[in-house]
């Protein structure tokens, strides 16, 4: 059976497993009807030109895999941020992990999107945000029509919540490929300020396919951090389909490091619905092998007064292949927008691709958008230099590489988080030295 | 110490050095003077290691060791310092970030452990005190937005970190004020001792005021073409190269 058939006819055992009375439900059964109306992307798609899915669509998913093995936190505390004290929302196979997990409900909600669905008391929330700035797409379509786990996220006005909150998903089983659908929404009410790292892990080798839908809501002055950590195993493919909804004076990042994976899509979209917002995209990417990563932002520049930066590095080695896609969009009505872009990538290898394409649409006149694309490789003079100095060639290239992705780095926030990267860094590029010394 | 011998290089099937030859022994300082083109930088490039140039005839030992199929950083590590005319920048990468790797990577070819930090510190502030740098500049990325005076200052600091056997000064003195010239003179003539060599690549005789040479070399077409003491730079600085030219013919 084709993946989207087997997907539609399971809907029904998934059916008894949610309330099907509930307003979410009827959103559900809509969305299970446009993915039944557009299937999966295909490259005929403009926006999945350069990303074919068709391999990962191959395999034989199990859509509700049973907890597959047990998880000792001995074994996963190498993908935490664990020096640093954080509430944490864990799933394995895309079910909750009390004993992995801490969450709270002390001022602030840390908790399941499950309980949020069931609970009265949640309603309220649910109702404004749930599915409202998620775009109706296939993808997005499909995991919203199987939405019933995933983080959920309150933070009430004026309130500063001083530990990051970590979102990581496991998927553990050994005997059958598995494909989730993890759901998470943030809301973060008027001057609130909060911080988020966001994992997805196999610990397996077989294939597994996450589908992830996060929506963002930051409210008039609102301030998010959100740090995505993509360094996956090579039979795990990711779809990242991420929605910022901004009011006024809010400041939202998004730092997505992608460091491993099969196929990994991150489709990052922005909504600039208020004044002084500003939206700040930002990525590294280092791949070898075959891997492939697609980075897809929009940032839509509704209203005036609005700023929007991005800056996107990637550096591809052997015969791996990226995408980047940038497209900004600026609103008549968005008047004194200053939406800045870069994207720099370095090819280490004459086999690896980039496909690069920034996608202006401007429609005020009053406006600064700047945008900046470079495709290269490392400079010869520089190595030569470090080398001179007493550097092998291989730290030497490294340092460069490092170097090259510095700007992006400089502006997590969180020490802990910008340590562990570097290190990932380094071990990605199989030197042993401490670039941040 | 060094030993060039009938030393050929080409660069892209253009040949710039053609025959030189060269003697350098401990405790001693060597001036390499000589017209634009006449293949000074290539010469210093070429004994480190630049791996654009093809040596096609000749050897360069260090220390009786023919170096010239090694790597650039293996000459590094056997004591060859090249200070560069024109410095890298480097974003992202701080002064100390980079002088830390350097050393260490330099005592992990020799089999030692990594420099202890303490030490590394106390080394730092020495030879940046010796030098007359400001630590803050330290903490800057390399060579980003640094002056000509800075950048050339910085190769010296590194210099003086990293205690070469062999130092070639490709046109330091290019950019720097007098008073950058004098510190950086001072420092190479701190570092000077009876171990170490240093050869001083420049267009000007003012560098070698202050920097007194034992020998002066005229580099013409490729070859060393005149020998002297310092006071033949002070007769090149009077009298031009076009003597020298005539001379050959």
């Amino acid at each position: 059976m084709e993946l989207k058939d087997k997907i539609l006819s399971s809907y029904v055992a998934f059916e008894n497993e949610v309330d099907i009375n509930s307003d979410v439900h009827e959103i559900r059964t809509e969305a299970l009807e446009n993915f039944e109306k557009l299937g999966f992307p295909t490259k005929r798609l403009e926006a999945w030109k350069y990303t074919s899915l068709n391999s990962v669509l191959k395999e034989d998913y199990s859509m509700f895999p049973n907890k597959c093995t047990s998880v000792e936190l001995a074994d996963v505390k190498k993908y935490f941020i664990h020096d640093i004290d954080t509430y944490k929302v864990i799933f394995i196979d895309g079910k909750y992990s009390p004993f992995l997990s801490e969450t709270t409900h002390d001022k602030i909600d840390v908790c399941l999107m499950s309980a949020a669905f069931a609970k009265p008391k949640y309603q309220p929330v649910i109702k404004k945000y749930f599915n409202k700035v998620a775009k109706q797409d296939n993808l997005t379509s499909l995991n919203t029509a199987f939405a019933k786990e995933g983080a959920y996220i309150h933070i009430p006005k004026n309130t500063e919540v001083q530990k990051p909150i970590q979102i990581i998903n496991f998927s553990t089983c050994a005997d059958v490929s598995t494909m989730v659908q993890p759901r998470n929404l943030i809301v973060v009410e008027e001057n609130a300020h909060v911080q988020i790292i966001e994992r997805h892990q196999s610990l397996t080798s077989n294939a597994v396919l996450s589908n992830v839908v996060t929506e963002i809501f930051a409210e008039k002055s609102a301030t998010v951090d959100v740090y995505k950590i993509q360094n996956d195993d090579i039979n795990a493919s990711l779809v990242d389909n991420t929605y910022v909804d901004q009011k006024s004076n809010s400041v939202v990042s998004v730092h997505t490091f992608s460091f491993g994976g099969n196929i990994t899509r991150n489709n990052l979209n922005f909504y600039q619905n208020g004044e002084h917002i500003d939206s700040i995209l930002k990525g590294v990417t280092i791949i070898e092998g075959k891997q492939h990563v697609d980075h897809h932002t929009l940032v839509h520049h509704i209203e005036p007064n609005c700023e929007s930066h991005q800056d996107y590095k990637g550096i591809y080695d052997e015969r791996s292949t990226a995408v980047f896609n940038g497209k900004v969009i600026v609103e008549k009505e968005a008047q004194k927008t200053n939406a800045y872009q870069q994207n720099n990538n370095v090819l280490v290898s004459d086999k690896a691709t980039i496909n690069a394409k920034p996608q202006l649409e401007i429609f005020a006149d009053d406006v600064k958008c700047s945008h900046g694309c470079t495709i290269g490789q490392l400079d010869d003079d520089a190595l030569f230099y470090m080398q001179q100095r007493g550097i092998p060639q291989k730290e030497g290239k490294a340092l460069l590489m490092y170097a090259f992705a510095n700007t992006v780095l400089e502006s997590v926030k969180i020490p802990e988080v910008k340590s562990r990267i570097t290190k990932l860094i380094a071990k990605k590029l199989g030197v042993n030295i401490g670039f941040d010394l | 110490m060094l030993k060039i011998n009938n030393l050929h290089a080409n660069i892209e099937d253009k040949s710039i050095l053609k025959g030189l030859n060269l003697e350098v022994k401990a405790g001693e300082v060597h001036a390499i003077m000589g017209p634009n083109g006449a293949g000074k930088s290539t010469m210093a490039s070429v004994i480190a290691g630049k791996e654009e140039y093809e040596v096609t005839g000749g050897t360069i030992e260090l220390n009786g060791e023919d170096i010239s199929e090694l790597a650039p950083e293996e000459r590094a590590h056997n004591g060859v310092f090249l200070s560069f005319q024109y410095p890298v920048e480097i974003p992202g990468v701080s002064v100390t970030n980079f002088i830390k790797t350097a050393i260490n990577e330099t005592r992990k070819a020799k089999g030692l452990e990594d420099m202890p930090a303490k030490d590394m510190l106390k080394m730092i502030r020495e030879k940046s005190e010796l030098l007359e740098i400001d630590r803050k500049f330290l903490s800057r990325s390399l060579n980003e937005g640094f002056s000509g005076g800075e950048k050339k200052r910085n190769e010296i600091f590194q210099m003086a970190m990293l205690e070469p056997k062999l130092a070639i000064l490709d046109e330091t003195d290019s950019g720097l004020d007098i008073d950058a010239l004098r510190i950086v003179a001072n420092g190479v003539n701190k570092l000077k001792s009876k171990d170490n060599a240093v050869i001083v690549i420049t267009h000007y005789q003012r560098l070698l005021d202050y920097i007194v040479p034992d020998f002066v070399h005229v580099l013409h077409d490729g070859k060393i073409v005149k020998t002297g003491d310092a006071s033949l730079a002070l007769e090149l600085e009077a009298k031009g190269y076009d003597w020298i030219k005539q001379e050959l013919v």
